[in-house]
């Protein structure tokens, strides 16, 4: 007996301080797994921020879409009034960066963040936590810009410089109000989620790629999104110098646009559009990479000439970098630059017409099967056609000064952005979204939204064309009657609420589908409804937070193609295996994943509040830094794991461990810059 | 990958050990991030190219404002700096703390040498008439060496928190990585300021 006591009270000890021993720190534990919103608030699961930046990026869609029905209305006939002139400056400048900063490219993201690791079969992204840091980043500044519309006064204090901010317009002396400080603040702080958000993304393609997965075996989204990812890297930093010039001059009174000590004005516009037409191509390549999934899997072949749509892809990037000035065409930059510009514009237009080539070459000879997703993906090629043409137009630089600032440039983005870019998410939407939540969107309602949202696309965008070739200028608030405005405007702003009345089947569809599949009307997706491709469809529907149950050893291209199907003796393709037969079902539970962090979102707080505080009181920036680096230091000091959740790992800590500590020095240099 | 078929069955977190380039990801995640870097100095120097002769007919130049000779030796310090944080690598490769120790503190020191004498010069400027909006020479200068000086500090603040961390005994061979990613920083953050030096200071002359 007298043995046995002994033996049991050192034991009892010993674990006792193994419990102390484990949570150095303890105000820094990890919150548990948990549910409702806290699991989504301290989430670092790439799937979850992925459906938060779609979430987000549409609630932008729509808020931006309510600025354009405003200017529509506005503009549907001659000397209207419903805006003033100073409102429908700051409507038509919060409607090009709502869409452009905080509606495209978080919705580029949230496809990004969902299926990059799911396409090259990894568990998560490469710094989970800095995923979650640059969500929060991304929508702290763009809810900071959107407050710049009440805080002050009514559309007193909103940006008013158009979505490019030409200096020296956006000086103190000719925008006195705030408006140009939310600008570049807030677009300072979504930079900073974009450029945090490619470094993460980067370092998951390249390293954490599945055996044998090899870059030439990467689905053709996946590629896209890594372009977009490699220019986001180096575009972002040329618009936060850009920026910070501005910040300079209008804070703190220095020089850099101050025309009256001799500056240039032209420094802003180089420095714009070396940013901004890269950002073209981040706008569009995450849509080219989607119908290149879509139509593939919806025409029954394989993409046609991957290596040449991948190269194509790297041309666009590459290319991308040397086109800028063709925005500059009017402003006198001297006829070699125009030369040189003009030539490489049209040459651009090459590898697009490569990609537009390889997706009507794959859908050639295929038995295609016209679901909504793939009637938008048709779609985006024919209307991204008609938008890269009229681009094309504008590469003669002789034409292009006749054009500029006119209805034919913004009937020319529009074919892009909407035509090439929202079309395409929106089948992205349809086609991931019973991979995503677990239940179809109603094909009845989506065909319909879509056939509404093509021919209001083109009511509304195709008479801008001749509206511009006319002489209507873009940004002006009115317009007088008999100058043949009228009718076109009118057929404009008609088309503009078909595009909204689309928007809000779409969003209606997803209620109700959800509730059909909760009442058991309409069949699960299983793991693979489309009879698809990639490894995404490997596994199941909603997809486990493990993503995957196993390691999966990748042979080929289409890897999840070629386990389903193969060729029989006579050289036919048979199906080998069923979807079911090869797809994961998730019911591992043995993975270890990291857990979820207080801190990325507490960093991300501190960004627009001393965005606050450099426009109206610099103690707010102290608050706002303390919140920074709160959160650091809670983020260096968390333990890797907090000790209670689960219990079964305990000799990984020093695996992610590794993997995680180092965040904290990419980060640091991250949140100075 | 060669034991996948054991790593599968029971955990598979053994992915995680295995990187597809064999790098670690904190450290390509620096190396990323630094190739950011540059386009971020790229458009300063640019700025500041555009704007070094723009000054009023009674400013003094970038000829006559800097002072060669200081700035060489302070030039000098922060390019030592890198070997020194060199040394402090490799001797905590050989499992040599004290000395590691002893290199990182003497790294931390030369920069923060380097920022003292960044201080000291736009003070100095500052006196003799060049302030951060007397002209765009001097609004695109100070912001060019002031967005350097920022980027020596953060790493100051990176290299003192491995050295507190070493007070409290947590220095170790497995942090060798993490010396070394911070070490990347800090030899970029040098060759920036030589291309800053040959370009501001050196051109003019």
């Amino acid at each position: 007996m007298a043995i046995v006591e002994q033996e049991e009270a050192p034991l009892e000890l010993e674990s006792g301080e193994d419990q102390i021993t484990e949570r150095p720190l303890g105000a820094f534990t990890r919150p548990d797994g948990g549910g409702g919103w806290r699991s989504w608030l301290f989430t670092v699961d790439h799937k979850r921020i992925g459906i938060m930046y779609g979430a987000a990026g549409l609630l932008f869609f729509v808020i931006g879409g309510i600025y354009a029905l405003f200017m529509r209305l506005q503009l549907a006939r001659p000397d209207n009034s419903i805006l003033s002139a100073e409102t429908y400056n700051q409507v038509f400048t919060m409607h090009g960066v709502v869409m452009i900063f905080l509606a495209a490219i978080p919705l580029g993201a949230a496809f990004s963040n969902y299926l990059i690791p799911l396409q090259i079969g990894a568990r998560d992204v490469a710094f989970p936590r800095l995923n979650a840091f640059s969500f929060w980043v991304f929508l702290g500044g763009g809810l900071f810009l959107l407050t710049s519309m009440f805080i002050g006064g009514w559309w007193e204090n909103a940006p008013d410089g158009g979505w490019f901010a030409y200096s020296p317009n956006t000086g103190v002396l000719f925008s006195p109000s705030k408006g140009i400080d939310f600008f570049a603040i807030g677009l300072q702080i979504t930079g900073i989620a974009s450029l945090v958000g490619a470094i993460n993304l980067i370092v998951t393609v390249l390293n954490m790629r599945s055996p044998g997965m090899t870059l030439m075996k990467m689905p053709v989204l996946t590629w896209m999104l890594f372009i977009v990812q490699m220019l986001l890297l180096f575009a972002m930093p040329v618009i936060s110098v850009a920026l910070f010039l501005l910040t300079f001059d209008r804070l703190f009174d220095a020089n850099f646009f101050n025309v009256a000590e001799g500056a240039d004005p032209l420094l802003w516009q180089h420095l714009f559009w070396i940013f901004g037409h890269p950002e073209v191509y981040i706008l569009i390549l995450p849509s080219f990479g989607v119908i290149s999934e879509i139509i593939p899997t919806f025409s029954r072949k394989p993409i046609f000439g991957y290596p040449f749509m991948i190269f194509s892809g790297i041309a666009i990037g590459f290319m991308g970098w040397g086109v800028w000035a063709h925005h500059m065409f009017a402003s006198g930059i001297g006829p070699v630059a125009v030369a040189a510009f003009s030539v490489s514009t049209m040459f651009i237009a090459v590898p697009t017409g490569v990609k537009i080539l390889n997706w009507l070459a794959t859908m050639w000879g295929g038995r295609i099967r016209f679901t909504t997703p793939m009637l938008y993906a048709t779609s985006v090629v024919a209307m991204f056609t008609i938008g890269g043409l009229s681009g094309v137009t504008h590469s003669l630089a002789a034409a292009d000064t006749q054009q500029t600032d006119t209805y034919y440039i913004v009937a020319h983005f529009h074919y892009v952005i909407f035509g090439g870019i929202i079309l395409g998410f929106f089948g992205g939407f349809y086609f991931w979204w019973p991979k995503m939540f677990g239940y179809f969107l109603s094909e009845k309602i989506g065909k319909s939204s879509f056939w509404v949202m093509v021919i209001g696309f083109n009511l509304t965008f195709g008479p801008m064309h001749i509206l511009g070739l006319q002489g209507m200028s873009r940004r002006i608030q009115t317009y007088s009657p008999g100058q043949g405005f009228d009718f076109w405007n009118l057929i404009a702003t008609l088309g503009a609420f078909m595009i909204a009345i689309a928007t809000a089947m779409f969003i209606a569809n997803v209620f109700i589908s959800r509730r059909a599949h909760r009442a058991g009307k309409t069949p699960d997706p299983g793991p693979d409804p489309w009879d698809a491709r990639s490894l995404e469809w490997m596994t199941a529907s909603p997809v486990p937070e493990h993503n995957f149950d196993e390691v999966i050893e990748v042979e080929r291209q289409d890897e999840f193609w070629h386990r389903k199907w193969g060729k029989d003796e006579s050289g036919r393709v048979v199906r080998r295996a069923t979807a079911e037969e090869v797809a994961h079902d998730g019911s591992n539970t043995n993975v270890h994943l990291p857990s979820p962090s207080y801190w990325p979102i507490v960093a991300a707080l501190g960004l627009p509040i001393i965005g606050y505080g450099l426009i109206y009181n610099l103690w707010l920036c102290v608050v706002g830094g303390l919140f920074v680096i709160a959160g650091l230091f809670g983020w260096v000091f968390e333990p890797v794991d907090d000790p209670n959740v689960d219990g079964h790992h305990g000799d990984e800590h020093e695996a992610s461990g590794e993997l995680e500590e180092g965040n904290e020095n990419s980060q640091k240099e991250v949140s100075v810059d | 990958m060669t034991e996948t078929a054991t790593a599968q069955t029971t955990h598979d977190h053994s992915e995680d050990h295995v990187s597809t380039l064999g790098v670690s990801n904190d450290k390509l995640g620096m190396w990323v991030f630094l190739g950011s870097d540059c386009l971020l100095f790229g458009g300063l120097i640019s700025t500041y190219m555009l704007y070094k002769d723009r000054i009023g007919p009674d400013d003094l130049g970038p000829e006559e404002m800097f002072d060669i000779p200081f700035t060489s030796v302070s030039s000098f310090v922060l390019l030592m700096s890198s070997l020194t944080v060199v040394l402090a690598i490799t001797a905590l490769r050989r499992n040599d703390i004290r000395r590691s120790r002893i290199w990182l503190l003497t790294t931390a020191i030369l920069g923060a040498v380097f920022v003292g004498g960044q201080v000291y010069e736009f003070t100095v400027f500052y006196r003799e008439g060049l302030g951060y909006t007397t002209n765009l020479f001097g609004t695109s200068f100070f912001t060019l060496t002031g967005f350097h000086g920022v980027h020596v500090s953060v790493g100051i603040i990176m290299l003192m928190s491995m050295y507190i961390q070493s007070m409290r005994g947590r220095l170790t061979v497995a942090q060798e990585e993490k010396l070394e990613i911070i070490g990347l920083y800090w030899h970029f953050v040098d060759v920036v300021w030589i291309v800053i030096f040959t370009i501001v200071y050196l051109f003019p002359q």
